[in-house]
């Protein structure tokens, strides 16, 4: 069974004259069970279709069952079953932590000493305890951002929303909520989480659609993504200065499958890195070219995407 | 969970909240007390221009006073949402399965209890100037301020939703104020208005509201006028509140 199922998804946004497609027909199965991850650079998508996926906005067309219930026709439903953090977070800045925790427990129907235990487990769980009296302004942007997930779990939902979990947070407190989302998982709650951070994508997540562009353009567990690219990664280190000759250098040989300038390094994609590694070497030491490091990669998610866009989602980051 | 206690659970949260910060609260509670003090004096010379029976000017005035209470306090509510909007707490409530029109309530309720507040000590401050008036006609007078109050509120709250920018609020809220307020013969009784004027203030729905507040103060319950005033007040504001909890459920930010 799964948890979502979408069909035909669309939605146009109109500022003005211009027409933004930020969803051209999204088909997808997030099945039972998983941490489902949706990675996309900026402006791909993933906030519209969370944000519709959580009944907050409309779709132009298309169909979607969220835990069972249909979008058009059970909103009321769905809302029920769901929690939703969303990338700016929600929490009311007057208020404490503890304060918009109790209040958000009590709209969805907990009263009194239930309350108060399910919102002490929630501080404990997060660490926040310590805060929890302060109001939410005074907070650091991992403190809040810790809040913000007690807020969308308050009700052991059957299905969470993530857009951006960990977005801003220091090592530390991405570790602690990654924690807190596998643990999150482990009880039985099913996780779609937006990212545009590749590692989180890869620890994380047990299943990934690459979203840009309003389109998904690949779905596998995050392994099975790097396999379809079947070869290996070979980084040139060089200055800059060389890296256009470099390039040209390398265009022309049939061993190499794709080739893509980054700062400082020169990316090979290759069918056998061991194998080609010292043609690859021998060819720099003929041009004389000054290269001052040599690394063979596995593939990242980021070769995934760069082969399904033609783009690398790191442009995209700033 | 029914809508009562919905809006009782919103109402208590938004309460508490704004009690975390009394100094506004305070301020606001001063306001009425400040045009007692500052407009009342003037009143002492007012009967014998305006024909007004002798003593009886605050009698007459302070009817005007509570009407405008009402927009002055609530019209600017909307502000405080345009910065919730933006800070994605909407869209948390909106994802409970809490009913969109507790929320909009339960937040109208906060405000509402300031009215009422700065109602009461505004007709204490009449009191010890001389107010004479029936208890039914205090508890009628207050219960239609409230209703206008919850008019301006979701007037406020719809601009709110729809212009999402807390300066463009309080323009349109100061644009429609004054003239509100002017022609609505709370300040000056529409008799000396010219005849285009009373026509025109014939539109004005806070007209109404003021000649239901001055009957009720003069004790005539068996006027129309006070009849009409809550009838016109209470569909405006029931029009306001479908208007602003419509807008809440469609909010995109
Ligand atoms: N309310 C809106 N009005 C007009 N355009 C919008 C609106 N909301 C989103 N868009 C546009 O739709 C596209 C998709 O936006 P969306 O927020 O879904 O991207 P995203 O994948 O979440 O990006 P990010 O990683 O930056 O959060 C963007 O081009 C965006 O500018
Ligand atoms: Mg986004």
């Amino acid at each position: 069974m799964s948890v979502i199922e979408i069909h035909g998804l669309k939605k146009q946004f109109k500022s003005g004259k211009n027409i933004v497609e930020a969803l051209r027909g999204i088909d997808l199965n997030v099945p039972q069970g998983q941490i489902f991850g949706l990675l996309g650079p900026n402006g791909a998508g993933k906030t519209t279709l969370l944000r519709i996926l959580t009944t907050l906005l409309q779709a132009d067309s298309g169909e979607a069952t969220v835990v069972g219930h249909s979008l058009r026709s059970a909103s009321a439903e769905v809302r029920r079953v769901i929690g939703y953090v969303s990338q700016k977070g929600g929490a009311e800045a007057a208020a404490t932590g503890r304060e918009n925790l109790s209040f958000q427990a009590q709209l969805y129907g907990m009263r009194g000493a239930q309350v108060t235990s399910r919102v002490d487990e929630l501080l404990a769980a997060l660490e926040l305890e310590s805060i929890a009296g302060r109001p939410v302004q005074t907070y650091s942007g991992g403190q809040r951002r810790r809040l913000d997930l007690a807020l969308g779990m308050v009700h052991r939902p059957a299905l969470l929303f993530l857009d951006e979990p960990s977005v801003g947070l220091d090592p530390q407190s991405r570790a602690r909520v990654w924690d807190e989302v596998r643990r999150l998982h482990d009880s039985g709650t099913a996780i779609v989480l937006t990212t545009h951070y590749l590692d989180e994508a890869d620890a994380l997540c047990e299943r990934i659609a690459i979203i840009d562009q309003g389109q998904i353009v690949a779905e596998d567990s995050p392994e099975g993504l790097k396999r379809k690219i079947a070869g290996d990664v070979v980084l040139l280190g060089l200055d800059n200065g060389h890296v256009i000759a470099a390039q040209e250098l390398f265009s022309t040989q049939s061993f190499i499958r794709e080739i893509k300038q980054e700062p400082e390094a020169l990316r090979l994609l290759v069918d056998e890195g061991e194998q080609a590694l010292p043609a690859i070497l021998q060819l720099v030491h003929e041009r004389g070219l000054p290269i001052r490091t040599v690394a063979l990669n596995r593939p990242s998610l980021d070769d995934v995407f760069l082969r399904q866009t033609g783009r690398s989602l790191r442009d995209d980051l700033n | 969970m029914n809508l009562f206690s919905e809006i009782w659970i919103v109402a208590r949260h938004s309460v508490r909240v704004a009690l975390r910060n009394p100094m506004t609260i305070i301020v606001g509670l001063l306001q009425p007390v400040t045009w007692m003090l500052l407009f009342a004096p003037l009143l002492n010379n007012l009967p014998t221009t305006a024909g007004f029976a002798p003593g009886q000017a605050i009698n007459s005035f302070t009817p005007g006073m509570l009407v405008m209470l009402a927009p002055i306090t609530s019209l600017f509510s909307g502000i405080g949402l345009v910065v919730e909007l933006r800070e994605g707490v909407l869209d948390r409530l909106r994802v409970t399965p809490v009913s969109r029109l507790a929320v909009v309530l339960g937040k109208a309720a906060r405000d509402l209890v300031v009215l009422l507040l700065q109602g009461i000590l505004l007709l204490l401050v009449a009191w010890a100037m001389g107010l004479n008036v029936s208890f039914v006609g205090i508890v009628g007078a207050l219960g239609l301020m409230l209703i206008v109050g919850l008019l301006m509120i979701s007037v406020s709250y719809g601009f709110a939703l729809m212009l999402r920018d807390e300066n463009a609020v309080a323009s349109i809220s100061n644009v429609l104020l004054l003239p509100l307020l002017l022609l609505s013969g709370l300040i000056l009784p529409l008799e000396f208005a010219p005849g285009w004027m009373q026509r025109v203030a014939d539109l004005n729905p806070l007209a109404y509201t003021v000649d239901a507040m001055r009957a009720l103060f003069a004790g005539q319950f068996a006027s129309g006028a006070i009849l009409n005033g809550f009838l016109v007040t209470a569909v405006l504001a029931a029009l306001g509140l479908f208007w602003a909890t419509r807008s809440f459920h469609r909010a995109l930010a």
